[in-house]
């Protein structure tokens, strides 16, 4: 920008869109749906910030990402500084720029918005984001990058290989500590490699950052489920000093009606870890990975992991895939730009009803879905509507696969075997909002098994703010 | 990242194969009932196979998996000295070990394998042990000489009398349950879900407690799918972190056994395809159990 705007001019800039893949086309193949920003694009989209002085949307992001600061540098073409700036307190960019909840966060409190009246206005502040982490992933500037530290001889084991596990080992692997992740799978990232789907989210760039924190010096174990492989008690046995545990929110619900274990029914954390983790995307190319395709696929739910399942049929060849959700679109709890996206690839949302039984032949395979139509009633605790059965209104739907993406609780296999870890109604670890520490001395906590399924970038913040505590923990000894 | 070094891999029954594999910390960690999760390269499936033996001094676990598939068959073809990519476990809750009294391990073909960490297990408990194997016919009866130093007594029952007793296991075991001056007090049933289901079928009017340890599909072991659910008792569990034992009583074979052929046909498309290229290996492999 050779000249400064006024505000007046940078608000008269309409955002600037992303290209994406044409909706007809993508809904058949895994490949990513959006291209990115050009250099050009980021930096016009760039000029569209007020660098406000109060920086309200530095509030609105749980780990107060420098986002005036860094986008400023983008303005001036100084993408790999940008980098910098934003990794100093968020180390995975090019994944939050593409899942973060924008528009209830960073963007949500955006000036630019507000002075709209119109959410969609705001600066895209993730797609900047995104821009950045991938300038920098492919433009690397050699430099002061292995900034030698000083070891501590002090080591720390991390449960879990997610985001929350992944932020902490590296701020304590930069810290000096030795750090070594646990995960039970034989993949690392937890669920950005084995629910997220590609075309969301490529693996690689989960890959691009695990190795990352391998130069770091972080050690990578896989394929041991601590509490089962070994326990807690084992690894300080080890001479592990601390522990962090981010094991997610791993264990599936089902809906518990009839006909739940018919033939083609899958918990969505199943479809996606065989079409993603497992390559069932490619059966008999590659990959022995077995995976129904129905041409009618159903899924349950209304969340993220709904639209992924929902959109990953579509990928395995699927005619229709259709959402049944209990509320009506207003209360979807996925994300605005999800739900989008799924319509646009034929996603049929059928609304306001609920399924109440799973029909299948005499060898088990599923037919179709009983469904019953919905009312809206009163608000309930969670402040949304609640759906009301409208009695009599049952009809079948046909199908031959049905996904439950009805949500996800604690997995308990690590704390049923830590008694001394404390946990609460729904199994999950109860932890110290501030510091992640648990009922266990030398033990903490953070992510969806704390919080329950929540977000990426929350999950990252307990990393964060746990690897701080540890960093104390470990220097004065006091727990 | 670890490796999963294999030091021996050999036919021991027609397409039963036993193979010992560098996994310290699971020879060391595991008990009996507990098994693993094996992935031997990238892009297929994750299979479980029980730990049949593990050695905590040498740093080995030994599995003893039959060829049924392409993942399996994969297996047969690796050689000794090379890696068996990964391995996660142990998984799965150890099986219940007390003094019961006397109990019986009924092993159905592959299922010895499984049943001979639990029948040494509940010798060193102080149970008197005795060992039902059962096989279709004389050479696929496998493991016997370590079952006989687990057990009390072994008896052996084929299908066509060609070895040991002609008959189904359930007979052998029912001229045991029948016998009033031997009391059984446990009945440990590993083998085909058809096995499982009658010998359930044979101890409930006796009363007889029964365990058994369910086969589901399984692609993580951790919970984290639920692909390997079934209804015990009218609940649904999920058998890598429930189980993989259950009272046989209350377990709904049949819908077991129905979710079980889920994947059949693709099954049967990816082992045309091995078998098309790696047939003739895997042929060879399998007729050295003759030769040596
Ligand atoms: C399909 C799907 C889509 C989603 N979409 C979004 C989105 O768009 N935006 C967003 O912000 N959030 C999204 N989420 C939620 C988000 O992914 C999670 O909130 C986040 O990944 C939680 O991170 P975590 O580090 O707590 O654990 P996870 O990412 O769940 O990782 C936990 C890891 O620990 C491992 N583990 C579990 N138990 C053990 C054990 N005993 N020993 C060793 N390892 C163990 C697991 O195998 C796993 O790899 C989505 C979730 C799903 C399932
Ligand atoms: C807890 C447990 C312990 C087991 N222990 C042993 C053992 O010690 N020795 C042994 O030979 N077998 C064991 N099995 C069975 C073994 O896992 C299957 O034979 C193996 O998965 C077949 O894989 P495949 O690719 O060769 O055959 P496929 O062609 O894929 O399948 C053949 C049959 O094997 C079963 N199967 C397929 N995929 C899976 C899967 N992911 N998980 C479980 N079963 C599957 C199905 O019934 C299928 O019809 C065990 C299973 C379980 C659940
Ligand atoms: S991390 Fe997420 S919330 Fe924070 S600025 Fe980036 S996109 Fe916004
Ligand atoms: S609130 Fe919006 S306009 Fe203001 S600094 Fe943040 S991104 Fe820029
Ligand atoms: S194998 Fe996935 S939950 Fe048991």
């Amino acid at each position: 920008m050779a000249e400064k705007l006024t505000p007046r001019q940078r608000l008269a800039i309409p955002p600037v869109p992303m290209r994406e893949q044409d909706p007809l086309e993508r809904r058949r193949n895994i490949r990513e749906v959006p291209f990115g920003y050009s250099p050009e694009e980021a930096m016009l989209e760039a000029s569209r910030c007020l660098l406000c002085r109060n920086k309200p949307c530095i509030e609105g992001c749980p780990v107060a990402v420098d986002i005036p600061g860094f986008i400023d540098l983008v303005s001036q073409g100084l993408f790999n500084q940008a980098a910098e700036l934003i990794r100093k307190t968020n180390c995975l960019p090019a994944v939050c720029g593409r899942v973060c909840p924008q528009e209830e966060q960073c963007q949500a409190v955006c000036t630019v918005a507000k002075s709209h009246k119109d959410q969609a206005m705001s600066v895209q502040i993730g797609k900047l984001e995104r821009f950045v982490a991938d300038w920098d992933r492919e433009h690397p500037v050699d430099g002061d990058g292995d900034r030698a530290v000083k070891p501590t001889g002090r080591k720390v084991a991390i449960i879990g290989s997610g985001p929350g596990g992944l932020t902490a080992a590296g701020d304590l692997a930069d810290a000096g500590h030795e750090v070594t992740i646990f995960e039970a799978l034989h993949r690392t990232g937890g669920v950005l490699v084995y629910g997220i789907p590609e075309f969301r989210l490529p693996k690689d760039i989960v890959e691009f950052e695990v190795e990352g924190l391998v130069r770091r010096g972080v050690n990578i174990v896989t394929n041991v489920a601590i509490g089962k492989s070994k326990s807690v008690d084992d690894l300080f046995a080890e001479g592990f000093d601390a522990i962090f545990i981010a094991t997610g929110a791993g264990l599936p619900w089902f809906k518990n009606i009839p006909g739940e274990d018919s033939l083609g029914v899958y918990s969505a954390n199943e479809y996606l870890t065989r079409a993603n983790l497992m390559d069932a995307y490619r059966f008999g190319d590659g990959s022995d990975t077995p995976i129904m395709r129905g041409k009618t696929v159903v899924t349950f739910g209304g969340g993220n992991v709904a639209m992924d399942a929902a959109r990953t049929a579509l990928r395995l060849g699927a005619d229709e895939s259709i959402i049944v959700y209990r509320r009506s679109l207003a209360e979807m709890p996925a994300r605005i730009e999800e739900i989008h996206h799924a319509q646009e690839e034929g996603v049929r949302f059928e609304l306001l009803q609920d399924a109440v039984e799973i029909v299948a032949d005499e060898a088990g395979w599923v037919t179709g879905v009983t469904c019953q139509k919905m009312a809206l009633g009163e608000p309930d605790r969670s402040g949304r509507p609640r759906p009301v059965p409208i009695p009599g209104s049952e009809f079948v739907m046909p199908c031959s696969v049905v996904i439950c993406a009805i949500g996800n609780g604690a997995n308990p296999i690590l704390t049923e075997a830590t008694p001394a870890i404390e946990t609460g109604k729904w199994g999950n670890i109860v932890a110290d909002p501030v510091t992640g520490r648990t009922s266990m001395k030398g033990v903490w906590a953070g992510g969806d098994i704390v919080r329950g399924g929540a977000t990426v970038i929350l999950a990252m913040g307990d990393g964060r703010r746990a690897a701080e505590s540890i960093n104390e923990y470990l220097r004065t000894g006091v727990w | 990242m670890s490796s999963f070094r294999i030091r021996s891999n050999d036919p021991i029954a027609p397409s039963v194969f036993r193979m010992e594999v560098e996994a310290p910390d699971i020879a060391k960690y595991r008990r009996a009932g507990q098994f693993v999760i094996v992935h031997p390269s990238g892009g297929r499936e994750r299979i479980p196979l029980t730990i049949a033996d593990a050695d905590p001094v040498a740093g080995t676990i030994t599995l003893v998996y039959q060829v049924v598939g392409r993942t399996t068959a994969e297996m047969a073809l690796l050689p000794a000295g090379g890696d068996l990519g990964d391995v996660a476990g142990p998984l799965g809750k150890p099986t219940h070990v007390e003094n019961f009294g006397t109990v019986v391990c009924v092993g159905g073909g592959i299922g010895v394998a499984p049943s001979h960490p639990i029948a040494q297990a509940m010798k060193s408990a102080g149970n008197r042990v005795i060992s039902i194997l059962g096989a279709r016919t004389a050479d696929l009866i496998i493991m016997e000489r370590e079952m006989r130093l687990a057990s009390d007594d072994v008896i052996c029952v084929t299908d066509d009398g060609s070895y040991g007793r002609k008959g189904l296991v359930t007979d052998a075991l029912k001229d045991l349950l029948d016998d009033p001056s031997a009391p059984v007090n446990l009945v440990v049933a590993i083998g085909p879900p058809v096995m499982m289901k009658a010998v359930s079928e044979l101890t409930r009017p006796y009363g007889v407690k029964t365990f058994v340890s369910l086969n589901t599909v399984m692609i993580d072991g951790t919970g984290m799918c639920g692909g390997c659910r079934v209804t015990v008792g009218g609940k649904t569990k999920f058998v890598c972190v429930d189980g993989p034992e259950f009272d046989g009583h209350g377990v709904d074979f049949d819908g077991m056994m129905r979710r079980q052929r889920m994947y059949s046909a693709d099954e049967k498309v990816s082992y045309q395809a091995f078998l098309k290229e790696h047939g003739c290996r895997l042929e060879e492999r399998i007729r050295e159990l003759k030769r040596g």
